[in-house]
């Protein structure tokens, strides 16, 4: 599904991906986990295709076709989702027109009939009642004013509403509490099966105890250095990454 | 002297004083023969006047306007834009009266209108010519609803000018949402003054679509007295013309009154428009809000001006002044110029501005969930102009402006 080769890219002029092979199969979760700064917003960032990165080197296909040759939003039309570390306020755009407008844009590219107001509407409560969210998040404009917790429940109510492919999850865990964990753990696991994959960054083991991954991937300084099975976070949460980093060295 | 500006301006000053020399049934006026010689002697603006240092009227100088003739043309397509405004209606071709086209108010008459000595150009060439023009008028006390003004300009090959002169007065406790639109088609040049009264506790909402055509001048005045408690709530969106100045000067003269000069200019091309207000505080604990946004692609000019006056006697003063501009292309540009001119002690007045283009990480945030970019940068601009636009109450004129505004910005974004 996901096939990241010797993936070398920076930022002005500044090289922080260093060759990163990556396999992500149909149908799996993996995890990548890394020390502050190993670059794991770069990929994600260099994945959904945002402005400003210099590719260098290496390839990344999608489904076979050539990710880094489409624009971010035909990535989403193809079913790629990022779940922003830290997600983008849009004072004066409401979050259900946001919603629909999204959906409905990735639903023409697929060539698959729009959704009213009304169906729409219907689909989004029911999202909404899932993940535990305040009723009002529709009404209010994208991410304005929301706690840290809401505008990551608020990623993961777009992820559910947008159905993708592949999902990007880049530390949607980061300052969630153990409640509002496991909600956003059981609204990627709703959509666990053979049409979906997912790429779980995340500092912590804890959120990995809910969404068991298949595989555990170590970006070290723009590399992945380790691949393993779930164990794998269990080793890094009892020896840290210093551990683990010192050993492929 | 070696500049050419002022002979040009010469030339058009001339050529509406011979406009005005031709008409005998205007010189009988007495008074706009004074605002003839007055601005024989002043001459139109050129940007050697602080006043008009941002804005030329040199595009009008080469144009032969005439004045406009009866036509046939009752500018069905034109008002077919502003069909979704129900209610009765006050229809001007070309400045003159259609009782075809218009469903006429109640508290409303139409024809040559009073009137008063005026001082500046823009308005003196209104008074020479204005021979006709809305007369409202709530009794106290009365919701005078909604009445839709609809000014239609309609030029075929040769070039006309109009200059309607509409009054506006709203008796003790009235209530009136004046709904004002200007929508043509060809070049002319729309010359409208507003008079407008606001009488104690009476609230007046102006809502004004000037999506004047493409070629159009659009140069207007609003000159407003409010009472105290009154209200003159105004929101003026600017799409059309070629050039444009909206003049509004608020006196706030009773206690606890309030003015709100609210607009946006949404331009490209070559366009320039131009918003200058002037609000007098002229009476204690009164307040004015101003809030302007622009949204210029192209090589088109937007400028703000606003001067807000604060008299001695007006302790307790709160004025309020933004002006926010979104450039969409490098060769637009926003001018500036807030004037504050404080007597009194216990006030408190605020300006800002705001300069900037749309911001990179919203706009990859909405295309990395699927929406192409042109759609993206259109939901970005509606979002920042949200704040102009969603506290207009009135939700058919609402949906007419953001309908104009769709149809703008597809006309710049082929
Ligand atoms: N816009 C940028 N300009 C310059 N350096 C950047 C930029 N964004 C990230 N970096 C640098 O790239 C490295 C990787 O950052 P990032 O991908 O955010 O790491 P992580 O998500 O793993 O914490 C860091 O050293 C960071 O300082
Ligand atoms: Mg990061």
């Amino acid at each position: 599904m996901l096939e990241i080769t010797n993936l070398r890219a920076g930022i002005e002029g500044k090289e922080i991906l260093k060759g990163v092979d990556l396999v992500v199969p149909q149908g799996e979760v993996h995890a990548i986990m890394g020390p502050n700064g190993s670059g794991k917003s770069t990929l994600s960032y260099v994945l959904s295709g945002r402005e400003g990165y210099e590719v260098t080197d290496g390839s990344v296909t999608f489904d076979g076709h050539d990710l880094l040759d489409m624009e971010p939003e035909q990535r989403a039309a193809a079913g790629l989702f990022l779940a922003f570390q830290y997600p983008v306020e849009l004072p004066g755009v409401g979050n259900a027109n946001f919603l629909r407008t999204a959906l409905n844009s990735i639903r023409r590219a697929r060539g698959e009939a729009e959704l009213d107001a009304v169906a729409f509407l219907k689909m989004a409560r029911t999202e909404i009642k899932r993940l535990a969210m305040a009723d009002d998040m529709l009404k209010r404009n994208v991410n304005v004013g929301f706690s840290g917790g809401e505008k990551k429940r608020n990623e993961v109510l777009q992820m559910a509403i947008l159905r993708p492919r592949l999902a990007i999850l880049d530390e949607t865990d980061s300052g969630l509490d153990i409640d509002a964990l496991k909600i956003v753990a059981d609204g990627v696991n709703a959509l666990r099966g053979p049409e979906f994959s997912a790429l779980i960054i995340t500092h912590y083991q804890r959120l990995l105890d809910h969404i068991v991954p298949d595989r555990v991937h170590v970006l070290s300084a723009g590399r992945i250095i380790r691949s393993g099975g779930p164990e794998l976070a269990h080793e890094l949460e009892a020896h840290g990454y210093a551990g683990v980093v010192n050993e492929a060295a | 002297m070696s500049a050419s500006p002022p002979n040009a301006m010469q030339l058009a000053t001339t050529g509406f004083l011979a406009r005005f020399e031709g008409n005998s049934g205007l010189r009988a006026n007495p008074v706009r023969r004074r605002a003839a010689e007055t601005l024989r002697h002043v001459g139109l603006p050129t940007q050697r006047e602080e006043a008009w240092h941002f804005t030329s009227l040199r595009p009008l100088a080469g144009i032969a306007f005439q004045g406009a003739h009866a036509v046939h043309d009752h500018g069905h397509d034109l008002l077919a834009r502003v069909a979704g405004i129900g209610g009765p209606r006050i229809v001007f071709v070309n400045g003159r009266h259609d009782t075809a086209a218009s469903e006429m108010p109640d508290f409303t008459t139409v024809g040559e209108p009073a009137l008063d000595e005026t001082e500046d150009a823009v308005s003196l060439l209104n008074t020479m010519f204005a021979d006709d023009g809305a007369h409202i008028e709530i009794p106290p006390g009365v919701d005078g609803e909604t009445i839709l003004l609809a000014s239609l300009g309609v030029a075929g090959a040769e070039p006309v000018a109009f200059h309607p002169r509409h009054r506006v007065r709203l008796h003790p406790g009235a209530r009136l949402t004046l709904i004002d639109v200007s929508l043509g088609r060809g070049t002319y040049l729309n010359n409208p003054v507003f008079d407008i009264e606001v009488a104690e506790g009476a609230m007046l909402t102006h809502l004004r679509l000037q999506d004047d055509a493409t070629d159009a001048f659009h140069l207007s005045s609003v000159r407003a007295t409010i009472a105290s408690r009154g209200t003159y709530d105004s929101f003026a969106l600017t799409l059309g013309a070629r050039l444009a100045r909206m003049e509004v000067h608020a006196r706030l003269a009773g206690v606890h009154g309030a003015a709100h000069l609210n607009a946006a200019q949404l331009l490209g091309g070559i366009q320039h428009a131009d918003f200058t207000t002037v609000v007098a505080h002229d009476a204690p604990s009164c307040a004015s809000r101003q809030t302007v946004k622009n949204v210029l692609t192209g090589k088109s000019r937007g400028v703000f001006q606003g001067r807000i006056e604060v008299a001695r006697a007006a302790q307790k003063t709160d004025g309020y002044q933004m002006n926010q501009a979104l450039l969409l292309s490098p060769d637009a540009e926003i001018d500036s110029k807030p004037q504050l001119q404080i007597y009194a002690d216990d006030v408190k007045c605020s300006h800002g501005a705001t300069v900037g283009e749309l911001d990179a990480d919203q706009l990859f945030y909405l295309r990395s969930r699927g929406i192409a970019e042109p759609a993206a940068r259109a939901i970005l601009v509606r979002a920042f102009l949200a704040e102009a636009l969603d506290p207009i109450a009135h939700e058919d004129t609402r949906a007419v402006m953001e309908h104009a505004i769709d149809a703008w910005w597809k006309g710049h974004n082929p």
